[in-house]
């Protein structure tokens, strides 16, 4: 039996980025007072507690912070390991978790460059993927 | 500070059968630990307790063992509650909101096999970012601090093997540890890989078992047989809760946690003579070692290498065996408190700490989430 892999409860905080993976943008937040930047979009800053920090459409291009091959894999995943998770550090500064793929041999080196590419996840939702940038 | 513990007990450790609660487990260790104090259940007016599977466990602990007590704690912040417990019941006493502490856990979670390993369906709050790309928890998130220390210090496997090992040859010498076959860094090595770098042992164990910690006033224990240990400084922290938001992989909040209990109790780090360090994966006690300020950021790869960390090193750290072979139900952070005041006491048999008068215990929470540190004395 195939278990059903997890995906987002997409909750009044989080619709808007999921919604805009599926149009293809990978948003994250940037507050006006205080510049600073953050993944996960909430109705304020994190960082100084101004209100609705603006959203805005990061590059989709980062490198690689840590990176762990998946060897022992929940059962919902069992038939796609081993594979590999990373938590990726955008140009931007914030750090998202997402599966890398190793494009053509790419090894996920700390500080090898990574772009983001939206696929398809359960439940109708576009995860963003990250593709190491070149071989070696 | 000047409250004390002055009882510790584990529960029947181990696999305990089926049919056995943790509250059953819980009972059984907080009776011994109040018989060894000289007290009983009925001089219990403080209650503190954390739990992985049950809900407001202060209140079903108390209405189980019978006791009605006028301060709780259910402060739970992962496998470091007991510790930050600790911390909580000595302000607690010497205020004179109560006077005599409870501090029990439980779990059956090896018998039960309820240890969770991914998660299904629809996954709600923060978690959303992380559990939808199969990587398990807490070990991947370990795993990944371990790839960074690995490839920004250099710091390799083998060294990273060596703190399972020196854990293994320290529950060697204690009874009641679960896994106390020799294991050398080729075995630990050769494991299954569970999560790169992490093989099965660098992992904790899976296990039952439960423990307890009663602590008073200095006052009160004048009055009580047994040698009272002096709890000289406290400290928590937290910086993240889901490791993508951990501000830097290579500082985990025992930075913060260990210098604020050492400053308390007026030490540094060069004056313990013991440390329990919560030992969830062998990262976390290299990682934990840096941030207490045994050795520099980066350098706990070769701190720990030739068996610096084993029975007859330089440093005597997890005596007990640690949650990598002595046991590890589901949270450890209680055990640390148990090991550090029986080497103060002097009762450790064959892996007593020579002289040991001063213990410092940490417990590390959630993915390297929280830290909570408490400084331990030995009087006279």
């Amino acid at each position: 039996m195939t278990m059903e892999q997890p995906y987002p409860a997409a909750d009044s905080d989080s619709a808007p980025f999921w919604a805009g993976c599926a149009a293809g943008q990978l948003l994250i937040a940037n507050c006006a007072s205080c510049q600073h930047r953050s993944l996960y979009l909430r109705g304020h800053c994190p960082r100084c507690g101004a209100d609705e920090p603006a959203r805005q459409e990061a590059s989709g291009q980062g490198t690689i912070y840590a990176c762990t091959t998946v060897h022992r894999a929940p059962a919902a995943f069992r038939d796609e390991a081993p594979y590999l998770v990373a938590l990726v550090e955008l140009a931007e500064g914030p750090r998202i978790m997402a599966r890398i793929d190793q494009g053509n041999g790419g090894e996920p080196r700390i500080g090898a460059p990574v772009t983001v590419d939206f696929r398809p996840g359960p439940a109708d939702f576009v995860y963003p993927w990250f593709v190491l940038a070149e071989a070696g | 500070m000047s409250a004390v513990i002055v009882g510790v007990a584990e529960s029947d450790l181990g696999i305990v059968g089926p049919d056995r609660t943790e509250l059953a487990l819980q009972a059984q260790a907080a009776r011994r630990a109040l018989a060894e104090a000289g007290l009983t259940l009925a001089d219990v007016d403080g209650l503190a307790t954390a739990s992985v599977e049950m809900n407001a466990p202060v209140l079903r602990v108390a209405e189980y063992l019978g006791v009605r007590p006028t301060y709780l704690d259910s402060t739970n912040v992962g496998g470091a509650s007991f510790v930050s417990h600790v911390g909580h019941a000595a302000l607690a006493i010497e205020a004179g909101l109560c006077e005599v502490v409870l501090i029990t856990y439980g779990s059956t979670q090896r018998s039960q096999r309820s240890r969770v390993y991914g998660q299904a369906g629809a996954v709600r709050y923060e978690e959303q970012y992380e559990q939808i790309w199969g990587l398990p928890m807490p070990v991947g998130a370990y795993a990944l601090a371990a790839s960074r220390h690995m490839g920004l210090y250099g710091t390799t496997a083998g060294q990273l093997a060596e703190v399972a090992v020196a854990a293994r040859q320290w529950a060697a010498l204690n009874p009641v540890a679960f896994s106390r076959d020799p294991l050398s860094i080729e075995d630990v090595l050769a494991s299954p890989m569970v999560c790169s770098p992490l093989h099965v042992r660098d992992c904790c164990l899976v296990t039952d078992g439960g423990g307890a910690l009663v602590m008073t006033s200095a006052e009160r224990a004048a009055d009580l047989p047994g040698l009272p240990v002096d709890v000289l400084g406290f400290g928590e922290a937290s910086t993240h809760y889901r490791i993508m938001s951990m501000p830097d992989l290579s500082s985990i909040p025992a930075a913060i946690s260990a210098p604020a209990a050492l400053a308390r109790a007026g030490l540094s780090v060069s004056d313990i003579d013991v440390f329990e360090l919560y030992d969830s994966f062998t990262i976390t006690v290299l990682l934990t070692l840096e941030a207490i300020g045994l050795c520099a950021a980066g350098e706990g790869g070769a701190f720990v290498a030739g068996g610096r960390l084993a029975p007859g090193g330089d440093l005597a750290v997890n005596t007990s065996g640690g949650g990598l072979s002595y046991c590890h139900p589901g949270m450890f952070g209680i055990f640390t408190v148990i090991e550090a005041v029986r080497q103060l006491r002097g009762e450790c048999g064959e892996r007593q700490v020579t002289g040991a008068r001063t213990a410092l215990a940490h417990g590390t929470g959630g993915t390297l989430s929280s830290g909570a540190t408490v400084v331990l004395g030995r009087q006279g």
